[in-house]
């Protein structure tokens, strides 16, 4: 009898330990690493034109079954939602990097959680390349 | 005692840990090519701003409200309420009242999405519509979130483009 108490302390307090996320952890996604999570996210072109590659990115979410947000040219900015039982949204940014390439930025939830997980994004930026004509490179 | 204890670990692991994005979410596959065909047309006019126009006015006629417009990467997105009540479910869930079964909920309204894209290609533009719905049901749960795909919906708003470019007064 003692023992099946101690084994219910142990799981309720197994249970409390991973559902223990502050409001401010999951405001500022304070769990993920912030460097970690910009070289998933981000990937470099070779071209300087920005338009032509927002043109490109939006083309991409439409052939991956998204449905268009907004877009913004002047911040570089396009948000879509892909709807298939769930919720994908996902926000791509573009702005240049020095003088010859510009940087592609995109960061997705599925549902109610970030994605993280490097697969996906590679995903994305292979269907992207495809349509870019261009190598997309891993940023340091 | 053991067995039910195991199970029980792996039913909170298996709730808790239940955040898989599905694998093919972010690759193109042969479907994406036949909807691009599906839900694209080629206009023979280099005039970006004015189709724009004539599909804002189109997605007017439609009942859409517009939400976000960016003339210069061609895009329009917009959206409407509307009923999903269907009579078939609606029968469904009085017989299953009548039956003793309580009351069921059913679909109530629907989120309709549309955004028009624009794309200048040589001396044509390409014009891509997509659709896509959330439904509730009447205790507020979302019952359907989906892209819609039947080809009958793209002939429909196309035929009806083509007619609001002729109602412009041959301007394309």
């Amino acid at each position: 009898m003692k023992n099946k108490f101690k084994l219910i302390l142990i799981l309720f307090l197994f249970v409390s330990v991973v559902g223990c996320t502050s409001t401010q952890q999951h405001l500022l996604d304070s769990k993920s690493s912030q460097v970690q999570l910009r070289s998933i996210q981000t990937r470099s072109f070779d071209t300087t034109d920005k338009a032509k590659t927002l043109r490109t990115i939006m083309s991409t979410l439409q052939d991956l079954g998204f449905v268009l947000d907004k877009a913004d040219v002047t911040l570089g900015t396009v948000s879509a939602t892909k709807l298939k039982g769930y919720a994908l949204r996902i926000t791509v940014t573009v702005r240049p990097r020095g003088e010859t390439q510009l940087l592609v930025r995109a960061n997705a939830q599925y549902n109610i959680h970030p994605v993280t997980d490097p697969a996906p994004y590679q995903q994305f930026f292979t269907s992207l390349e495809k349509a870019m004509f261009l190598t997309a490179h891993q940023v340091d | 005692m053991k067995k039910i204890l195991v199970l029980f670990i792996v039913c909170v692991f298996l709730t808790t840990g239940c955040r898989g994005l599905p694998k093919d979410a972010l690759t193109l596959n042969p479907k994406s090519l036949e909807e691009r065909q599906m839900q694209t047309r080629k206009y023979e006019t280099t005039n970006e701003g004015n189709i724009l126009m004539i599909c804002s006015g189109l997605l007017q006629d439609m009942g859409f409200n517009l939400d976000e417009t960016e003339t210069n990467l061609g895009l329009i997105t917009s959206s409407k309420m509307r009923s999903a009540e269907n009579a078939g479910q609606i029968a469904g869930a009085i017989l299953i009242a009548i039956l003793g079964g309580g009351s069921t909920p059913v679909d109530k309204e629907q989120k309709m999405r549309a955004s028009v894209i624009t794309r200048p290609m040589g001396d044509y533009i390409l014009v891509r519509v997509t659709f896509q719905r959330i439904v509730w049901n009447t205790n507020g749960q979302v019952t359907k979130s989906e892209s819609l795909i039947d080809p009958a919906i793209y002939q429909e708003f196309f035929s009806k483009l083509s007619k609001a470019i002729f109602l412009e007064g041959h301007k394309i």
